[in-house]
């Protein structure tokens, strides 16, 4: 290839395969840099989440796709039940099996489990192509290059996109980039054929994930953007209102979105847009009628008034109810304060925290300080689709900084603007002026050496193929390279040691340079931070071996082996997923946090003692509950230390019977040694959490190695239920609620009169226990 | 304005013209009935209703994308490509819309 380089034909088939070739290897190392986890531990779905898309995955798998569409699911909220098709995201579980189907045509029979553990790496290399096809409709190829190589390994997607993690987002990030992409390739040509592809997976995007909201606001943002801006054309008149009517109509199939395009606040902006669109578009084809310029001042008043009347009427439209107003997980990214004061559901998930400084650079790295410089070119050369980069920009790093979780969207466009800012230094340093067609070659033939040399260069290799970029390959554009090399010559009188070879190769080193560290700070973050199961918990030896806690498996296990079918488990919501996914058993309350009341509900049994608690678990027919419990081995995510949130979101729904501040010792304090809160001390939480804590260590030294205190050291009585289980580090604790007494004392006094009459009897039963 | 407007405009669009009138007045109807009688089947009016809108929007972007004086715009697109493009957008949206009046 690189000999015959001198023709210009074979040298643009060359600079194809490398770019197919260095794509390739893109995809194939954000494969293999997901798979850490599956390598160190074992292929199982990691968090809470995925544990129900699991589960509907395999049913989806068994039943078939209209029992899964009218699926009513009565493992979970069990009061109530759970009308899965209508509320859920199907697009994954569709997705993953199609996926197994097609396999299992070609008699490559994989287990269901497999495909969903790997589900989000093959999607991420699919979302480096996206990144590549979309950063080279904004800029050039060698940009795309460099944003796919940045996206593949940016440890803030590989971080909700490991192997095992399946989840909505694993999939949509992919759906987002390449919906973005025929956006731009739609607004670019003015196709109605790209713009209908955009609504299609517009359509899959709104299958997947809620974030779809983000496309459906973003994109008439774009619009309105560029309507302000003066640069209305016809292509966009073809490209936006293709894909809104497309996109609507196909958004209302999914079930859970339903009638919500047409009646919510978040879609609003979008049909405002349309019906803006439309009467420039009228008033544009009036004006090449009438050609006549006095038209125009009038035009703009008469715009500026429509645009206030449709906000007026959409403000009226909110205030009748007629438009419903925004949820309040949206709500919240505006009114940063809302969510705490009102919702504190939305507030005690961890990932709806703020974001801080550290992790910005903690998960893009060299990224962060150079998007901005991305940007900045992007705002030099002002396109109609460096418009909807700059806007995706702002928007996305915005919404990052108010919810960690959030770092998801923003780093696709970091990658981008990266690509574009790298793409643009190495067009202006790696310009080498000599002749031509010895340039080509030099470079070409580095290119193929780096891209040849194996996937660990693959990140850095992009960095070359900017170089055959500068150099010019088509005919066409033969002419204005002599012209540029004239221009540089020409620059080169006047400022003459500005830009000399040894700058040049300074720069370009210290440049790859950065890109190594790059690499190894994704590898290194991959690897420690974000490939970790949490259903097992690994922790070193002093030897360095290591030690993995399984006790979550353990007492899940131990439940599904031992308990009756149909018993009802309570837990607090987090582990509701995963409860229902191993041990298929009955839950209150889970992940999918529809019903607040039910969720206080269950918190209230918690918070309560055990003589008002009681009443409440035979009401909800619980045969077992489950608390978490970190206080022997230093799990520091246990259930004491979500009680405050539990209080807080019980006290949202029962003021009058639960309050936070009986929680806190007499110096405010929330302790749980010998200073604890009487009501804190009666809890069942409480009880549950410690019961027979002490019994572990000797004379009454108990100590919790969480909340690093010595606990309270009178011992805790426990009628209402039984200890059944706790598994090996006392991490779960499984408790099963008593019948009611048979000569219908109360449990307390049951256990009252046992321990005082028989209480050696009782202890030597409880040992064999 | 209307003068101006027969005078200019070759047949091949005054026909795409009165289509499009006509889908205008099938959606005023439409939406004129569902004001008077009430939006009880919600999901057949939107149905109906996103159908004349978007077969209007369609058969706009066919009269854009095909008109000689618009060629500066779309370089790429010939009246061909357009209405093969035109073809597609409908097949999709009459599909959705099939599966959405339920």
């Amino acid at each position: 290839m690189a000999v015959s380089a001198v023709d210009f034909k074979s040298l643009k088939k060359s600079k194809d395969l490398l770019c197919i070739v260095i794509l390739a290897l893109i995809a194939i190392l954000a494969f293999i840099s997901r798979l850490l986890s599956v390598v160190r531990f074992e292929s199982v779905i990691h968090e809470f989440d995925p544990w129900f898309n699991y589960r509907a995955t395999q049913y989806l798998v068994n039943e078939g796709f209209y029992k899964f569409l009218t699926w009513f699911d009565q493992v979970s909220w069990y009061p109530l039940g759970r009308v899965v098709g209508g509320t859920l995201y199907p697009g994954i579980m569709i997705t993953s099996g199609i996926i197994y189907k097609v396999l299992h045509f070609f008699n490559f029979n994989i287990d269901i489990r497999h495909i969903c553990v790997f589900l989000g790496p093959v999607f991420s290399g699919l979302t480096s192509i996206a990144t590549y096809l979309l950063t080279k409709e904004v800029c050039t190829r060698s940009a795309g290059l460099f944003a796919a190589a940045f996206v593949a390994i940016a440890p803030g997607y590989i971080s909700r996109s490991v192997a095992g993690s399946y989840d909505n987002e694993a999939i949509s990030i992919f759906l987002l980039m390449i919906t973005f992409y025929f956006w731009v390739k739609s607004v670019k040509t003015g196709s109605s054929f790209w713009a209908a592809c955009t609504a299609l997976f517009y359509f899959y995007m709104v299958s997947a994930w809620g974030g779809y909201i983000f496309i459906i606001n973003l994109i008439p943002l774009h619009v309105f953007a560029l309507l302000l801006m003066g640069r209305y054309s016809q292509r966009l008149y073809v490209a936006y209102s293709t894909f809104y009517v497309l996109g609507t109509i196909g958004s209302m199939q999914i079930p859970f979105v339903g009638f919500q395009p047409a009646t919510t606040a978040e879609h609003m902006g979008a049909l405002g847009t349309f019906g803006l669109l439309q009467i420039v578009a009228f008033v544009h084809f009036c004006r090449s009628h009438l050609s006549s310029d006095s038209f125009k001042a009038l035009l703009k008043r008469f715009l500026i008034v429509i645009f206030f009347v449709g906000v007026a009427s959409f403000l009226t439209l909110q205030k009748l109810g007629i438009i419903d107003p925004w949820t309040g997980r949206l709500y919240s990214l505006f009114d940063t304060g809302y969510a705490k004061k009102h919702i504190p559901i939305i507030a005690s998930v961890s990932e709806h925290q703020p974001t801080a400084w550290p992790s910005f650079f903690f998960d893009l790295h060299i990224l962060v300080p150079i998007f901005p410089v991305g940007i900045y070119f992007a705002f030099k050369k002002l396109t109609d689709e460096s418009v909807f980069i700059i806007l995706y920009a702002f928007t996305a790093s915005y919404f990052a900084g108010v919810m960690v979780r959030l770092m998801l969207t923003l780093t696709p466009i970091v990658c981008v603007a990266g690509g574009i800012c790298m793409s643009y230094l190495l067009d202006n340093f790696l310009a080498v002026p000599k002749s031509k067609a010895t340039v080509v070659k030099v470079e070409e033939t580095e290119d193929i050496k780096e891209a040849a040399s194996g996937t660990e260069s693959a990140p850095e290799s992009p960095a070359s193929p900017a170089s055959p970029k500068m150099a010019n390959s088509p005919r066409m554009s033969k002419r204005k390279n002599e012209i540029r090399s004239n221009a540089k010559s020409t620059k080169k009188d006047d400022e003459p040691s500005v830009i000399t070879v040894d700058v040049k190769f300074i720069v370009i080193c210290s440049l790859s340079l950065v890109f190594f560290m790059y690499v190894l700070h994704c590898t290194w973050v991959t690897s420690n931070a974000y490939s970790s199961p949490s259903i097992v918990l690994a922790s070193r030896n002093r030897d360095g071996s290591q030690r993995i806690i399984d006790d979550f498996r353990e007492a899940y296990y131990w439940l599904r082996q031992n308990s009756p079918e149909d018993s009802k488990i309570m837990s607090w919501w987090d582990y509701g997923y995963q409860l229902a996914g191993m041990t298929n058993r009955t839950t209150l309350v889970d992940n999918n946090t529809w019903n607040n009341t039910h969720i206080a509900t269950v918190g209230r049994m918690l918070a309560s003692n055990e003589e008002n608690a009681y009443v409440l678990l035979r009401k909800h027919d619980v045969d077992y509950a489950l608390v978490m419990f970190g206080g022997a081995i230093g799990y520091s995510g246990d259930d004491i230390n979500k009680f405050l949130w539990m209080i807080r979101i019980t006290e949202g729904v029962y003021p009058d019977q639960v309050k936070e501040e009986n929680f806190y010792n007499s110096r405010g304090e929330y302790r749980v040694d010998d200073s604890v809160s009487p009501t804190l001390r009666d809890s069942i939480m409480y009880k549950m959490s410690y019961y027979r804590f002490k019994d572990l260590y000797p004379n009454n030294q108990a100590f919790d190695r969480v909340r690093g205190t010595p606990v309270y050291s009178k011992p805790i009585q426990l009628s209402i239920m039984d200890e059944v289980y706790s598994s090996e580090n006392l991490l779960v604790r499984i408790y099963k609620i008593k019948k009611p007494d048979n000569i219908g004392r109360s449990l307390q006094s049951a256990a009252k009169f046992n321990s005082g009459r028989r209480r050696k009897r009782n202890r030597k039963s409880r040992k064999s226990n | 304005i209307y003068i101006i407007f027969i005078e200019n405009t070759p047949g091949r669009y005054k026909i795409l013209d009165a289509y499009m009138s006509f889908v205008v007045m099938m959606g005023v109807i439409q939406f004129v009935y569902c004001f008077i009688i009430g939006k009880e089947p919600w999901a057949t009016f939107l149905a109906g209703f996103i159908s004349c809108v978007g077969s209007f929007v369609l058969v706009a972007n066919l009269r854009i994308q095909s008109n000689p004086n618009n060629m500066k715009e779309f370089p790429k697109i010939t009246p061909e490509r357009s209405y093969a493009d035109f073809f597609i957008c409908s097949i999709i949206l009459y599909l959705f819309v099939i599966s959405f009046i339920g």
